[in-house]
C-alpha cells in the first residue's frame, strides 16, 4: 500500500510497488497530463518532478516515489500560470500538444536549477524530450522568454 | 480565448460523473460534447454552427486535430463570416458521420475542402440573424450591419446580440446553400490573423484529452501481443502465467485478417487487466505458438537489392514526351544516378489508443483517429453490425502523420469491449507502434539525364520502384497507383523536351501506408537531388540551373503529364502547375538564405523545390559536415506559396515542423526488417531529430489570394534533397541513399 504525495495531496494506493509511477498517476489517480511515449525513458513525455528533480515516470517505480513530493503538470501552475506555461502560450509552442507536458516539466526543472540558462544549457537539458511535430525552435524561444521574465 | 471550452476534458476528467451514461442504451446516444459547457442552443441553421440565447456560438469542426491547428482555423473561417465574437466561440468536435462529408483528415486538404462550406455556413447564420433583427426593428435588413456578435441598426446605436436574436432567427427559412453573399477579403476579421489555437490552455495545463486519456467507469485495460510478422497468426497459446499477474483478469484472442488486411486488426492475444501496467506485465507472460505466415522471411537488405535491380530495367510507362532514348544517346553529357529511401514509421508521440464500450448491440468508441468515418465502417465490419450502431467520438490526436487514418486499433478496442462486456481501452506500446505499423514505402529509383553542348537538359528518364499502398487493401497490387505516381513523378515540372517516367513492379511484405507527404518523400528526394547533379554536370550554379530548367513562368500544359495525373483530386483549372509560382519560391528562398555568401570549410548550401498538395515550397539547407562525417544543419530557409492563408502562425508552425521531420527523414530515420520483423522497436533505435539537431528555421510565406493549397505535408519533401545537395556542396560527396551515412562523409 504505497503512500504517494502528488501535487501536495497524499494518496494511499493499492498497487504493486514495482508499478511505474506513470501508470499509477494515469490509471489509478486519473492524472493524465503525464503522458506515455516510450516506456523506456527515451522520450520525456512522462516527465514529472520528484522532490524538484525532473524524472521519467515511466522508469520510476512507485516505490522510488514513496515519501517524496511528486509534482505533475496538473500541479505545476494554478490555471497554467507558471512562467514556463505562460511563455509556452506566448510563443504558441504546441502543435499536437502530446509531448508538451513533459517538455514543460523538464523546462521548469531546468529553470529552477539554472534560472538563466545559456542556449547550450537549454539544448542539453531538453535533448531527452522528443517532439515529433518539431516544435523545438519555439521551445527554445519559450524557455529564453521564461528565463528573462523570471529574472 | 478564455471562454473556449475544452470539450473533451470535462467529460473525461469527470469520468465518474459519466457512470449514469454507461448504463443501458444511453451509451449509444451519449455525445462527446461537454453538455455542461455547452449552453443549449436555440438556433442551429446548419451542421456547423449553433447559437445559444446566452450568445455562446458553437462551431462544429469535422476534421481531426493532430497538430495542424485545424480546430482553430476552420472555426476562424466560420466565425469570420458569422461576425462572431471570438471570445464567445466554443469548438465542438464532430463525431464520425457521413453527413459532414469527407472527414478523412489526410492529404493536407481540410481548408481546401471546407473553406467555402464554413464560409457559407457562417454567412447563412449571419443573414438570418440580421433578418431577425430587421423584423424586430421594423426596418429593411439592408439598414442593418453586424459587429462582433451583434446586429447593429445603422448609426442609431441600437444593437441586438446574437443570443437575443437566436430564437427569432430559428423561425426563419434557411437560405439555400451558397446563396448568401460572402464578405470581401478586406472585411475579414479573423482569416489571415495569427489566432492562438483553441486547445492551447488545456495543452499547457495537461488537461487536453487525447485518445489515450479517455477513462470510463469500470473500464478495463488491454495490451495485445500481435503476430511477429505480417500475416502470421496464433496456432495456440498458454495464458496460465499471464493470468497469475496481479490485476490481470482474462485474455481474449482477436482474430486477424489475412493479408491484405486493410484496416482490420492484425489479430493476436489481448490481456485484459485493471490497469495498463498489469496488462503489459501479463502480456509478457503469454506463451504463444505462431503460424509464421507468408512474410516471415521479409528482409529489407535483400528487398532493397531486388528493388534496385528492378529499377535498372524498363518499367510501365507513366509519362512520355518526345524520344528519351534517342535524346540520351545524342546528348553531350549523360548523367545517371540511383537513389534509395528506406521504410519510415510515423512514431506519433501518442501511440495508438482507443476506448470502446459495447452495449445492447451498439458500439461507442473514443478514438484519436484521423478518419472517423472509416473507423465507423471498420468497427461495423469487424463486429458485423450496422454502421448506424457505431458511434465514433474523436479526441485530440497526439500526432497523426497518416498513421491514425488507419483504424485497426479502433477495431481492436471495439472487438474487446464486446468480448469483455465492459469498457475497454487498448493502449499500444511504442514497440507495438514501430513493429506493427503501416510503413512508409521503401523505394529505389533510377534517373538518367542528358545535357546538350550548352549544358541544357534535353532528356529525363525517371524509374521508380516501391510497394504501393494499394497492396495493403487489394491482393495482387504490384504497381503504383496513378495518385502515387502523381506525387513527384509524372508532375516533374522541368522544361525538358524528352521525358519518360516509369514504374517497376514491387510486392509488399508489410502493411504500407500513408506517411506525411507520402510518395513525395522518395520522389522529391530523387528529383531534387538529380537536378542538382545535372547542375553540377553542367557546371552551373544550382539556383541558376533550377531557374533555367524550370523555364519561363507558365502553367504547365496538362497534356505533357498524361491523363492519369491526379493533381491531389483538384482541378487543374483552379490549381494548375504554375511554374511562375515555383520560380518565385526558388528566388525567395535563395535571396533570404544568403545564397552565394561565403561559408566556413565543410559547410555548404543546397536548394530544392517541390510542388505537392497544391503548394509550392523551396528549401535552402545550410549544413555542416564534421571531420567524422556527422552532418548537422545550422539553418534552413523555406519559401512557401500555399495560396491564401487562414492562420499564418499555424502555417509557419507546420513548415517549422516539416523542416524537422524532413531532417529526420534525411539524417536519422530508417526502419529495417529481418525475418519479417522490424529491427527497430523504440526511440532508442528508431531515431528522429531532437532539440540539439534543430536548425535556425526561417519560413517565408508568399502573400497570395490564390485558392488554398495544403500546409501539413508539402514542407517535408524538398528538405532531404536540399540537405543532400548541401552536403555535396560542402564536401563534394553525393549522398544517394537515406538516411545519410556519416561513415561515407569522413574527411580523407
Amino acid at each position: 500500500m504505497p503512500d504517494l504525495t502528488v501535487n501536495g495531496v497524499r494518496h494511499s494506493l493499492d498497487a504493486d510497488p514495482a508499478m511505474p509511477l506513470l501508470w499509477a498517476l494515469r490509471d489509478l489517480l486519473a492524472l493524465r497530463g503525464t503522458k506515455f511515449g516510450c516506456g523506456i525513458g527515451a522520450c520525456g513525455a512522462c516527465i514529472v518532478h520528484l522532490d524538484g528533480q525532473a524524472v521519467r515516470s515511466c522508469i520510476t517505480t512507485l516505490e522510488d516515489a514513496v515519501g517524496k513530493q511528486v509534482l505533475t503538470i496538473e500541479g505545476l501552475g494554478m490555471h497554467g500560470e507558471h512562467a514556463v506555461q505562460r511563455a509556452w502560450k506566448a510563443a504558441n509552442v504546441p502543435q499536437c500538444g502530446y509531448c508538451q507536458p513533459g517538455q514543460i516539466m523538464q523546462a521548469a526543472a531546468l529553470l529552477k536549477q539554472t534560472p538563466k540558462p545559456t542556449e547550450q544549457q537549454i539544448i542539453d537539458a531538453m535533448s531527452g524530450n522528443i517532439c515529433r511535430c518539431g516544435t523545438y525552435q519555439r521551445i527554445k524561444t519559450a524557455i529564453h522568454a521564461a528565463a528573462a521574465e523570471e529574472a | 480565448m478564455s471562454k473556449l471550452e475544452n470539450l473533451s476534458r470535462r467529460h473525461v476528467l469527470k469520468g465518474i460523473a459519466l457512470s449514469r451514461f454507461m448504463l443501458g442504451a444511453r451509451v449509444a446516444t451519449w455525445s462527446p460534447i461537454d453538455q455542461a459547457g455547452a449552453e443549449p442552443a436555440s438556433f442551429a441553421p446548419n451542421l456547423f454552427v449553433a447559437i445559444a440565447p446566452t450568445g455562446q456560438v458553437t462551431i462544429v469542426v469535422s476534421r481531426s486535430e493532430m497538430g495542424t491547428g485545424i480546430r482553430t482555423s476552420l472555426a476562424m473561417v466560420l466565425a469570420d463570416e458569422l461576425d462572431a465574437d471570438w471570445q464567445s466561440v466554443r469548438v465542438e468536435q464532430a463525431q464520425g458521420d457521413a453527413k459532414y462529408g469527407d472527414q478523412n483528415t489526410d492529404g493536407s486538404k481540410s481548408i481546401r475542402l471546407l473553406l467555402n462550406t464554413m464560409r457559407d455556413a457562417g454567412a447563412a447564420a449571419r443573414h438570418m440573424l440580421v433578418t431577425a433583427a430587421a423584423h424586430r426593428w421594423g426596418v429593411a435588413p439592408s439598414a442593418c450591419h453586424t459587429e462582433a456578435g451583434a446586429v447593429v441598426l445603422g448609426a442609431s446605436g441600437k444593437r441586438l446580440g446574437y443570443g437575443e436574436l437566436a430564437e427569432d432567427a430559428a423561425k426563419l427559412p434557411v437560405p439555400p446553400p451558397a446563396s448568401v453573399p460572402l464578405k470581401s477579403r478586406a472585411a475579414w476579421r479573423y482569416i489571415g490573423k495569427p489566432v492562438p489555437i483553441v486547445d492551447l490552455d488545456d495543452i499547457v495545463q495537461g488537461t487536453a484529452v487525447f485518445g489515450i486519456d479517455v477513462m470510463l467507469p469500470g473500464m478495463k485495460h488491454a495490451s495485445v501481443e500481435r503476430p511477429p510478422s505480417y500475416g502470421g497468426r496464433v496456432n495456440s497459446y498458454d495464458a496460465t502465467e499471464a493470468l497469475k499477474v496481479p490485476g490481470v483478469e482474462r485474455v481474449v484472442e482477436i482474430p486477424g485478417a489475412p493479408p491484405p488486411s486493410g484496416f482490420l486488426p492484425l489479430g493476436g492475444i489481448a490481456v485484459i487487466a485493471g490497469n495498463t501496467w498489469a496488462a503489459m506485465q501479463g502480456r509478457q507472460k503469454l506463451r504463444i505458438d505462431w503460424e509464421p505466415g507468408p512474410n516471415a522471411d521479409y528482409d529489407t537488405s535483400d528487398y532493397r537489392a531486388a528493388l534496385e535491380a528492378t529499377a535498372r530495367q524498363p518499367g510501365k510507362v507513366a509519362r512520355e514526351n518526345g524520344d528519351v532514348d534517342r535524346a540520351l544517346q545524342v546528348a553531350s553529357k549523360h548523367v545517371s544516378a540511383d537513389y534509395f529511401v528506406p521504410h519510415l514509421a510515423h512514431a506519433t508521440m501518442e501511440p495508438e489508443s482507443c476506448t470502446a464500450v459495447f452495449v445492447d448491440g451498439a458500439c461507442t468508441v473514443w478514438a484519436a483517429t484521423q478518419n472517423p468515418q472509416q473507423a465507423r465502417r471498420t468497427v461495423a465490419e469487424l463486429l458485423d453490425i450496422k454502421q448506424s450502431a457505431v458511434t465514433v467520438n474523436v479526441t485530440l490526436l497526439g500526432g497523426g502523420f497518416g498513421r491514425k487514418s488507419k483504424p485497426d486499433y479502433v477495431a481492436e478496442a471495439a472487438f474487446l469491449a464486446r468480448a469483455v462486456g465492459a469498457p475497454v481501452k487498448v493502449t499500444w506500446t511504442r514497440e507495438d507502434d514501430l513493429v506493427h505499423g503501416y510503413y512508409h514505402a521503401i523505394a529505389a529509383q533510377h534517373l538518367e539525364g542528358g545535357l546538350d553542348a550548352n549544358g541544357k537538359p534535353v532528356a529525363w528518364l525517371h524509374r521508380t520502384v516501391f510497394p504501393s499502398i494499394g497492396s495493403t487493401f487489394t491482393a495482387g497490387t504490384v504497381y503504383g497507383s496513378a495518385g502515387e505516381l502523381s506525387q513527384g513523378v509524372v508532375d516533374m515540372p522541368f522544361d525538358i523536351p524528352n521525358v519518360r517516367c516509369e514504374n517497376g513492379r514491387a510486392d509488399a511484405h508489410v502493411r504500407i501506408g500513408w506517411y506525411r507527404s507520402v510518395y513525395n518523400i522518395p520522389h522529391a528526394f530523387a528529383v531534387g537531388s538529380f537536378v542538382d547533379e545535372l547542375a553540377a554536370a553542367a557546371e552551373k550554379d544550382p539556383v541558376q540551373f533550377l531557374l533555367s530548367v524550370l523555364g519561363e513562368p507558365r502553367k504547365l500544359d496538362p497534356k505533357l503529364l498524361g491523363s492519369a495525373y491526379s493533381n491531389y483530386g483538384a482541378s487543374l483549372d483552379e490549381y494548375p502547375i504554375d511554374i511562375g509560382r515555383m520560380r518565385n519560391v526558388v528566388l525567395l528562398a535563395a535571396a533570404r538564405s544568403g545564397w552565394g555568401s561565403p561559408l566556413p570549410t565543410r559547410h555548404g548550401r543546397g536548394i530544392a523545390v517541390h510542388r505537392s498538395f497544391l503548394t509550392y515550397v523551396a528549401a535552402v539547407a545550410h549544413v555542416a559536415v564534421a571531420a567524422d562525417g556527422t552532418v548537422t544543419m545550422p539553418r534552413i530557409d523555406l519559401a512557401v506559396d500555399c495560396g491564401m492563408v487562414v492562420n499564418p502562425d499555424r502555417v509557419a508552425a507546420q513548415f517549422e515542423g516539416a523542416a524537422i521531420m524532413g531532417l529526420g527523414n534525411a539524417l536519422y530515420s530508417s526502419l529495417t526488417f529481418k525475418q519479417g520483423r522490424a529491427e527497430q522497436s523504440n526511440f532508442a533505435d528508431y531515431q528522429g531529430p531532437r532539440i540539439d539537431a534543430t536548425p535556425e528555421t526561417h519560413v517565408y510565406v508568399v502573400r497570395s489570394e490564390a485558392s488554398p493549397g495544403g500546409v501539413g505535408e508539402p514542407g517535408v519533401p524538398p528538405v532531404s534533397a536540399a540537405i543532400c545537395n548541401a552536403i555535396s556542396n560542402a564536401v563534394g560527396r553525393r549522398v544517394r541513399a537515406l538516411p545519410v551515412d556519416p561513415a561515407e562523409l569522413k574527411s580523407a
